[in-house]
């Protein structure tokens, strides 16, 4: 099992490669705008977005911030991503709305927790439900588990949210970020 | 419960929109998109029926995406407070081209009448300018609205927040569409973008 402070090479190689698979995913997409809610899976990417020029990075104060973001983006001619955990799923569900009534181009990354060796109880509940209120809401759900599949279900992803409006998120398993290490 | 000095909301929006040129405008759900249907319908009208707590956030990814062109968001005061964090999200990526308006009737009208937080407790102007929007006021008077409408052309100056207080009556709905894919659909295409 991979770990967030895993010193072992495996580990080191796949946190290093796949963010950066999924930035030049959404850079050959021409996204524009990169609203988020921080979590320790989407740090490198975030990093990455700050510091690109063509991408504005939006950080939130509830998930469901960047859903009405978007919608507003692509009504003035610019693609977006939201970056969020699958907490934060949880907040969004009303807002998902905008997806069906505007039929914009919605797409998600989302890091999951809550699952795959997790320490943190409080987490299972929404993680266990994330899939699932997604798919409720209308998303299509997409999910990549091993650092060598990020760029092929992103590219996906984004190919069908973009060229066809349909709403997609990716869930970024638990078990490609590394279950969080909580020690005293 | 009505009061006396408050205005009368359309009249309010009418001042506000008269000379709006290219300014694109959001409307809260509820009576903020009958009051802008009710000053005429316009290709930039973005008008929302739902997706509460949103309009300032549809309005900031427009502006961000619209840098040249003013975008106006004009909402009630309970929609504000579902989305007051916006006023952080807003507050720190100071779009010089947003201004938000909010009417308030310190009520939930659409559902009611029920009493809102803004007739006892809550300053939403106070909330602008402690989220970094140091650009907020209350306006009270046609006069101030007439002499503050120019202002929202200015796309490098915002953004701003503006409260309004109006009377709580109930006036006669003015339907807008609410053929969300049309609206969106529409506005891209008056500022030049095809459909996929």
């Amino acid at each position: 099992m991979h770990t967030r402070n895993a010193s072992s090479d495996e580990a080191a190689d796949a946190i290093a490669s796949w963010p950066e698979d999924i930035f030049s995913v959404l850079q050959r997409f021409d996204v524009r705008q990169v609203p988020y809610v921080p979590d320790a899976g989407h740090s490198q990417l975030i990093e990455r977005v700050l510091g690109e020029p063509s991408m504005r990075a939006v950080p939130l104060t509830t998930e469901e911030e960047g859903i009405a973001l978007l919608a507003g983006a692509w009504a003035g001619g610019q693609r977006g991503v939201l970056l969020m955990q699958s907490s934060g799923v949880g907040n969004c569900v009303n807002m998902f709305s905008l997806t069906q009534i505007f039929r914009f181009p919605f797409l998600t990354l989302v890091t999951m927790r809550g699952e795959w060796g997790e320490f943190n109880p409080w987490q299972v509940p929404m993680g266990s439900a994330t899939a699932g209120v997604l798919e409720l809401a209308g998303i299509k759900v997409l999910r990549a588990s091993h650092g060598s599949e990020v760029r092929e279900v992103v590219e996906a992803g984004a190919g069908q949210a973009y060229n066809a409006c349909t709403p997609t998120a990716v869930l970024l398993s638990q078990r490609l970020i590394g279950a969080k290490v909580f020690t005293k | 419960m009505s009061k006396a000095n408050f205005l009368e909301r359309r009249s309010v929006v009418s001042a506000l929109l008269k000379g709006r040129k290219d300014a694109i405008v959001v409307g809260g759900l509820g009576a903020s998109t009958y009051d802008i249907a009710a000053a005429g319908d316009h290709d930039l009208n973005f008008y929302l029926w739902g997706g509460m707590g949103g309009a300032v956030m549809i309005a900031l990814g427009v502006a961000l995406a619209q840098p040249a062109l003013p975008v106006v968001v004009i909402t009630g005061d309970g929609e504000m407070l579902m989305g007051m964090g916006s006023l952080a999200t807003v507050g720190l990526q100071k779009p010089g081209n947003l201004t938000i308006i909010v009417l308030d009737n310190e009520v939930y009208g659409e559902t009611g009448g029920q009493a809102s937080h803004t007739g006892a407790n809550t300053d939403l102007v106070g909330v602008a300018k402690a989220c970094g929007i140091p650009d907020a006021r209350s306006i009270a008077t046609m006069a101030e609205i007439e002499a503050f409408a120019p202002s929202m052309q200015d796309v490098s100056a915002g953004p701003r927040f503006v409260s309004i207080k109006i009377d709580s009556a109930n006036l006669e709905r003015v339907l807008a569409s609410r053929d969300g894919s049309f609206i969106v659909t529409r506005i891209r295409g008056a500022l030049g973008f095809a459909p996929i």
